[in-house]
C-alpha cells in the first residue's frame, strides 16, 4: 500500500477523498464506499462528527480502512475532547497504525444533533498542530518525555478563499511553522483565485490538495450554502446544475473539470463527495 | 454588571409547590438594571405568587444582594424572617440566591427566580454585551482589548476559523467575527507582528473552581 506521503513526495497528482462514518455500529455501507474507493485514491479522510453530528468514531473508522488496505487520515477537531483527552487518542491512532492526521477546530455544537453539548475547544487547531509535533518528537505537550513517541504526516486545512484573506493566510503560516506537512483546502470554486494563492504557498515546504466538492443537486448547493459552515457556492454553478437534465451528472461533470484543471499546476485534489461517495471513481476518469 | 434573566414561572411554581409562606428578595445592583430583580419586578412577583394563593410574609431588596455580610444584616433586624417563611425566592444572580441561602442556613429552602447568563458591558442604554468571560488568563494585551475567548464562540486564540464568512461568525452570521476584529484593531495600530506568533494554549489552572480572594489591606482587625 503506498501511503499518502509517499504519493505526494513521488511528485504525481494525488487524489484524497473525504467518507463519512455512519451513524450508528453498522459499518456495512461505509465499507462497501471503501472499496469502491480502494486503488483509486492515495488515502482517504474520516471525518470527525462532521457539523457536530455525532457519529461513529473517526479513528475507529481509521483502522477500519487500515484494515481494507487503504490508507487513512484520521481528522480531529478540538470541538469534543480537551488536551489530555487529545494527547491520548492521538497515540491510540498511532499504535493501532494510523499515520496521516488532519488537526482542525471543527464546526460549533450549534450545528449538530446535540445543541445542548458543551462545546470544549480547550486548545484550537494551530496549538494541535503542535501538540501532535511535540508527540512526534517523543514528548507530550509539557515536554514529558514518552515511552514510544508517534511520527504522524500532519495535515492541516485552509480557506484561500476566505474573505479577508489576510487573517487566514497568517493562520496558514503558524499551521506551517508548528509542524503542518500537507494541507487540504476547503472547498474553491475560482480558479485563477487558487492558483495566485497556490503560487505563495508553495514558498513554504507544503505540499497542497485543493478541495472539490461534490454537487449533487441545485437543492444541495443551497442547503450547503445555508447550512455549512465555510461554504460558499456561487450562483453561477448552481445555475449551470439547475438547467441540467441530470443534476448529479453535471455535478460529477464540474467537479471533474475542476480536477482536471488543478492536474495542470498543484499537487493534489481532495474530493469532499458528502454521502455520495460512489460518484468519486467517475469523477476521477473523467477528470483523466 | 451580570445579567440574569427570569425563570419560566412554572418553574418557580414548581419550586414553591406545598409551600405558602413566601419571603421575596430583589436586588438593587445589576438585577435592577436588567430589569429582573428590581423594586417594580419584586413587586410584580409578589402579586403573581398572591393570585397563585400564596401569602407574601415580606420582601427586600438590598443593594447589593451578592453582599453576603449585607444580607446577613436583614436576617439579624427581622428575627421572625425566617420563622414566618416555608421558603425563600430569590430575584438576583446566583451569587445573591447564596447569600441569602447561607443566611437562612440550613431550615429553610430558598429558590432561584433567575437564571444567571454572564458578565456585560453596558453597550448602550438597555444593552447588554458579554464582553469577558472572567477565564483567569487575560490576553487582551495581545488582542486589541477584544476577547476571543469570549467574542468568538469557539474561544480560538490563533485566528479565525474556517466558518468565517465576509468577516461574521459563523455561529452566528449577525456577529462580527471576533478575529476579524482583532485583526483590523491590531493592524491599524500597527501591531500585526502580535497575531503572526503562535498563541500557546490557555492556562486553565487560574479558574480552579471555587475561587477566593482575600484583600489584606481590607480586611477590619487585622
Ligand atoms: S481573556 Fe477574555 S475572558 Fe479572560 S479575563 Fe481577559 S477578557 Fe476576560
Ligand atoms: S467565525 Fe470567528 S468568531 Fe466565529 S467561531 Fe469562527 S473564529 Fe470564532
Amino acid at each position: 500500500m503506498q501511503t499518502l506521503k509517499q504519493s505526494l513526495a513521488s511528485k504525481k497528482f494525488t487524489i484524497t477523498a473525504e467518507i463519512c462514518p455512519p451513524k450508528g455500529t453498522d459499518v456495512s455501507d461505509f465499507i462497501k464506499k471503501a472499496r469502491l474507493l480502494k486503488n483509486k485514491i492515495a488515502a482517504a479522510n474520516v471525518t470527525d462528527n462532521q457539523r457536530a453530528v455525532m457519529r461513529l468514531s473517526s479513528l475507529a473508522c481509521s483502522v477500519l480502512l487500515l484494515k481494507e488496505g487503504i490508507d487513512p487520515v484520521f481528522q480531529m477537531t478540538c470541538r469534543d475532547r480537551n488536551r489530555i483527552a487529545m494527547q491520548s487518542d492521538i497515540m491510540g491512532a498511532w499504535t493501532l497504525g494510523v499515520k496521516n492526521i488532519l488537526a482542525l477546530s471543527g464546526d460549533h455544537v450549534s450545528f449538530g444533533d446535540h445543541r445542548d453539548a458543551k462545546a470544549v475547544f480547550d486548545i484550537d487547531s494551530v496549538q494541535l498542530v503542535q501538540v501532535i509535533s511535540k508527540l512526534n518528537n517523543g514528548t507530550n505537550m509539557k515536554d514529558t518525555p514518552l515511552k514510544g513517541g508517534t511520527d504522524f504526516f500532519i495535515g492541516a486545512v485552509v480557506a484561500p478563499e476566505a474573505e479577508p484573506g489576510e487573517p487566514e493566510l497568517i493562520k496558514f503560516e503558524k499551521k506551517i511553522e508548528a509542524g503542518t506537512r500537507f494541507f487540504q483546502t476547503q472547498a474553491i470554486y475560482n480558479m485563477n483565485q487558487f492558483h495566485k494563492f497556490y503560487e505563495y504557498a508553495k514558498k513554504f515546504d507544503v505540499q497542497i490538495l485543493a478541495g472539490i466538492l461534490l454537487l449533487k443537486s441545485a437543492k444541495m448547493a443551497h442547503f450547503l450554502n445555508n447550512n455549512v459552515p465555510g461554504v460558499t457556492v456561487p450562483k453561477h454553478l448552481i445555475d449551470e446544475i439547475e438547467k441540467a437534465p441530470d443534476q448529479l451528472a453535471k455535478g460529477v461533470e464540474i467537479a471533474a473539470r475542476q480536477v482536471k484543471e488543478l492536474k495542470t499546476f498543484c499537487d493534489g485534489a481532495h474530493i469532499m463527495a458528502i454521502g455520495q461517495e460512489e460518484s468519486v471513481p467517475a469523477i476521477i476518469e473523467m477528470a483523466g | 454588571m451580570i445579567i440574569t434573566k427570569q425563570k419560566d414561572f412554572f418553574k418557580i411554581l414548581e419550586y414553591l409547590k406545598g409551600r405558602n409562606n413566601i419571603y421575596l428578595f430583589g436586588c438593587d445592583s445589576c438585577a435592577e438594571q436588567c430589569e429582573t430583580g428590581g423594586d417594580k419586578e419584586v413587586k410584580a412577583m409578589a402579586y403573581l405568587l398572591k393570585n397563585e394563593g400564596k401569602k407574601i410574609t415580606g420582601f427586600s431588596i438590598p443593594a447589593e444582594t451578592c453582599y453576603s455580610m449585607l444580607v446577613k444584616k436583614y436576617f439579624r433586624e427581622d428575627k421572625d424572617m425566617i420563622e414566618n417563611a416555608d421558603a425563600f425566592l430569590v430575584l438576583a444572580c446566583g451569587a445573591g440566591v447564596k447569600a441569602v441561602a447561607d443566611a437562612v442556613g440550613d431550615g429553610k429552602p430558598v429558590f432561584p427566580a433567575l437564571d444567571s447568563l454572564y458578565l456585560a458591558n453596558v453597550t448602550r442604554y438597555g444593552h447588554f454585551f458579554e464582553g469577558c468571560s472572567l477565564c483567569g488568563d487575560c490576553v487582551l494585551g495581545e488582542t486589541g482589548g477584544i476577547c476571543p475567548h469570549t467574542q468568538c464562540p469557539k474561544g480560538l486564540l490563533n485566528g479565525p476559523c474556517g466558518g468565517m464568512v465576509n468577516g461574521k461568525c459563523e455561529v452566528n452570521m449577525e456577529n462580527d467575527c471576533a478575529w476579524i476584529v482583532i485583526y483590523r484593531r491590531l493592524k491599524a495600530q500597527g501591531r500585526l507582528g502580535i497575531l503572526k506568533r503562535i498563541a500557546p494554549p490557555k492556562d486553565y489552572s487560574n479558574s480552579v473552581k471555587p475561587r477566593t480572594v482575600v484583600v489584606e489591606s481590607r480586611m477590619k482587625n487585622k
